[in-house]
């Protein structure tokens, strides 16, 4: 397939995927504002924000719901969901006939909704709003699924699209354990035991962490959960090893070496997430283990740019 | 005059000095549309109304568009297209058909000559300037052995129908011609929408066009290779007819590539994919000559392809049509087509000319200055109805501005009588009214000729109105060539 379109699909799927996982941190966050206490919310805006590779405000005299409308509707920042929406449908754009008929309507639908939404000058529920939006995003995410032929092209969106998650995941893992693990050490209180509820739910997770762990909140059983669970669509190993199936289903690219490299890049990834204990994680230090995730996950990226999309001509021309 | 058939849905219907498709001048159905005719003034009103949504519908949902250039609001809109069938004879097409023969391998070996040693200028039968001043003469082009000489790969000529029934050719599109899309999809949709009739009427298939490209594309390629890759190169997304390349990529199973796909590397052509660089053997391309390599032509074109046309003069790559092709459509050099087939074939044209006056001659020049009210004066290097006057439908102002943009450039400009274009039933709200129609029948040429039997005719959907462009308020209906 040609690089081009390989291009526009990955890019399609990172941004959907990172305009859905910025709703769903909104909605918790409105959701969480409602039974806080005085400095918590602000606070939390303030995680947000960091993890998401925003400056966090230096006041904190602005309204969280101005923050919140800032997140989901400034066209402006490149971060907000609006943005993300609008370069994913571009990119679906530039390859308009290689994605299927229902995946675009289906991404006009979000795009159209969420512009009358920016436009209109009435305070909407947001927290509908973001609901709508991240209910919108799993049913294109399903539509994709179902209606894509499962070839080349299915596999970058895949790529992109977990790579994605596994980046915003360690993210919001380190800024969240960063704040709250060395108090947990001691304990915890009610009020923390609020914010873990609002990480798993960030992450899809509380009703399936209870499964597992039952409600007993445990931050490295959260660690665990969200970390090395391989059968839980929203922890990092999971993703991980999505991306390396893809990768491994890929043609083999013309210059070997290359994708030898790239796939000894995400095995290497996918072993540490299968083997390692959460006790070590958390006996080295959490914050340098997400590091590394992090750090490998933007090699995996630059290494499938460099086989498949932007190789240099003279490495690539037919024997 | 109104016709003599008062009944319904043909209340509305005109009949006046143009030709019509449908009934003879007493207003009797013409034998070949006798069905139609029925068929119209049996189905209820509603029926045919709930018909005409359906085929709508159809258009809508296949997102056949195209873009309006200019507005800034809107600019993508359905391409709308009338119900009623434009019905032609066996014999009528087969007329048709060797004219045009004549005409494209008549044109293709005028423009061998003219890049290569130029006899029909020296015999001067041809003006030499009037080639050489042509802004779509490539100089660059000149000396070059094309991958098997073929120049024009695929052609849309218009036709028009004159008051008495003759086809002319209105003028040649050598450069990319577009459309074909519209020919297959409505082909489609009207054979939901007019099952019966059209089983009965015996209709000439045309869906075998995108294979039928596909092996003239084929046919071209620079070696002997019996596998070549060939791509559709597209400006992209934002152009008019993005629409049409994606379908015929689809329908040919080619890859759909745009300027930076492709590399060039020692004069050989490639193309980025995900396996590597891939060579590439025939280019379909829908992109102008002056875009196509910055290294040669318009130099900050960034749809194109740096070092193309050096992979090109190595005979390393077909590129179809070949460039530098527009020379032969020019709206000047058209006026002397009868002369060219004349000089390389030794036959008369088989298809006529409209009669045409060149304004770098001073007695036509005076002609058309005097009578700017009765003429349609065009620039020789626009399409689409850009850049055009209707001298019967223009203000004093309108004509005074190109009697001012003649003095100063006659080269550019060309003027014509008005024509009659011949008038096709069309369902306009709720009745059948005549509407003026062209023809654009798509002609392949590759080892031989290939024309496909039908074609696109476009219908000017405003009432008098003779500007069938669809930029311009135009539309489409399906052309039914039949086998008898």
């Amino acid at each position: 397939m040609l690089s081009r379109v390989a291009d526009s699909l990955y890019w399609m799927a990172r941004y959907l995927e990172r305009a859905e996982h910025t709703a769903r941190l909104v909605e918790v966050q409105l959701n969480l504002m409602l039974d806080q206490e005085p400095g918590s919310s602000e606070r939390r805006w303030g995680r947000i924000l960091t993890s998401l590779g925003l400056e966090p405000p230096a006041s904190f005299a602005i309204e969280g719901s101005t923050i919140a409308r800032m997140l989901i509707l400034d066209h402006s920042k490149r971060s907000s969901v609006v943005s993300c929406i609008m370069q994913g449908r571009e990119n679906a754009r530039q390859v308009r006939e290689q994605v299927s008929s229902s995946m675009w309507i289906q991404l006009n639908r979000v795009f159209h909704e969420i512009r009358r939404v920016a436009h209109s000058e009435t305070e909407s529920d947001l927290a509908e709003f973001v609901a709508a939006v991240r209910d919108a995003g799993y049913l294109l995410q399903g539509i994709t699924d179902s209606t894509m032929v499962h070839d080349e092209g299915w596999q970058f969106i895949q790529i992109g699209r977990y790579l994605e998650r596994a980046q915003s995941l360690t993210k919001l893992l380190d800024v969240h354990y960063r704040e709250f693990f060395p108090k947990s050490e001691t304990g915890g209180d009610a009020r923390d035991h609020l914010e873990w509820i609002g990480l798993l739910r960030s992450c899809t997770a509380f009703e399936a962490y209870c499964k597992t762990y039952t409600a007993d909140l445990r931050p490295d059983r959260i660690a665990e959960f969200l970390l090395l669970n391989p059968e839980f669509p929203h922890a990092v190993r999971f993703s991980i090893d999505t991306v390396q199936r893809s990768l491994n289903s890929l043609p083999e690219a013309s210059e070997s070496r290359k994708a030898s490299r790239l796939v000894r890049l995400a095995g290497r990834l996918s072993a540490s997430l299968s083997f390692t204990q959460v006790d070590e994680i958390m006996g080295q230090g959490i914050h340098s283990y997400l590091e590394g995730i992090q750090r490998q996950c933007g090699q995996i990226h630059s290494s499938a740019y460099q086989g498949y999309i932007d190789y240099p001509i003279e490495m690539a021309l037919p024997a | 005059m109104l016709v003599p058939m008062p009944s319904t849905p043909f209340h509305q219907y005109e009949l006046d000095s143009a030709w019509d498709e449908m009934l003879e001048p007493d207003g009797s159905p013409r034998s070949h549309y006798r069905q139609m005719v029925q068929l119209l003034r049996d189905l209820p009103a509603d029926e045919i109304y709930r018909r005409k949504q359906a085929a709508d519908q159809a258009f809508l949902h296949q997102g056949i568009t195209f873009t309006v250039y200019g507005r800034e609001e809107g600019t993508e809109r359905i391409f709308p297209n009338d119900l009623i069938p434009r019905i032609i004879t066996g014999a009528e097409w087969a007329h048709i058909e060797r004219g045009l023969e004549q005409r494209i391998i008549a044109l293709d070996l005028f423009l061998a000559d003219i890049y290569g040693e130029g006899k029909i200028l020296d015999d001067g039968i041809v003006p030499r300037e009037m080639v050489y001043t042509c802004r779509q003469f490539r100089r660059q082009m000149k000396g070059i052995r094309i991958p098997r000489g073929r120049y024009v790969t695929i052609t849309g000529s218009d036709l028009i129908r004159d008051p008495s029934g003759n086809f002319l050719v209105l003028e040649d599109n050598l450069r990319v011609p577009s459309g074909v899309s519209y020919m297959l999809t409505s082909r489609q949709v009207m054979k939901k929408t007019f099952p019966k009739l059209f089983q009965r009427s015996g209709v000439r298939p045309i869906e075998d066009y995108p294979q039928a490209l596909l092996s003239t594309l084929r046919s071209l390629a620079p070696n002997r290779n019996s596998e070549p890759t060939i791509v559709l190169l597209t400006p992209g997304v934002y152009n008019s007819a993005y629409f049409e390349h994606t379908f015929l990529a689809r329908q040919m199973g080619i890859e759909l590539v745009e300027g930076r796909d492709l590399v060039v590397h020692d004069s050989v052509v490639y193309m980025r994919t995900t396996a590597g660089l891939r060579r590439v053997d025939v280019i379909y391309r829908r992109i102008d000559d002056d875009f196509i390599d910055p290294l040669v032509f318009q130099r900050d074109s960034i749809l194109g392809v740096p070092g193309l046309f050096n992979a090109y003069r190595a005979g390393n790559v077909t590129l179809s049509n070949a460039l530098g092709t527009g020379v032969a459509d020019d709206k000047a050099l058209y006026a002397y087509v009868p002369k060219i087939i004349k000089y390389y074939l030794d036959q008369d044209p088989i298809l006529n000319n409209v009669e045409t006056f060149i304004l770098t001659d001073q007695t036509s020049r005076e002609y058309v200055l005097d009578n700017l009210d009765k003429l349609v004066v065009k620039a020789v290097g626009e399409s689409g109805g850009y850049g055009m006057l209707i001298g019967p439908h223009s203000t004093a102002e309108e004509r005074e501005d190109f009697k001012q943009r003649i003095l100063s450039d006659p080269r550019n400009y060309i003027a014509q009588p008005t024509l009659m274009l011949s008038r096709a039933p069309c369902f306009i709200e709720g009745s059948v009214e005549a509407r003026h129609v062209d023809l654009r029948p798509y002609i392949l040429y590759g080892e031989k000729v290939t024309i496909i039997p039908g074609g696109l005719t476009r219908v000017a959907l405003r009432r008098g109105s003779l500007v069938v462009n669809s930029s311009q308020g135009g539309g489409s209906k399906d052309t039914w060539v039949l086998h008898s």
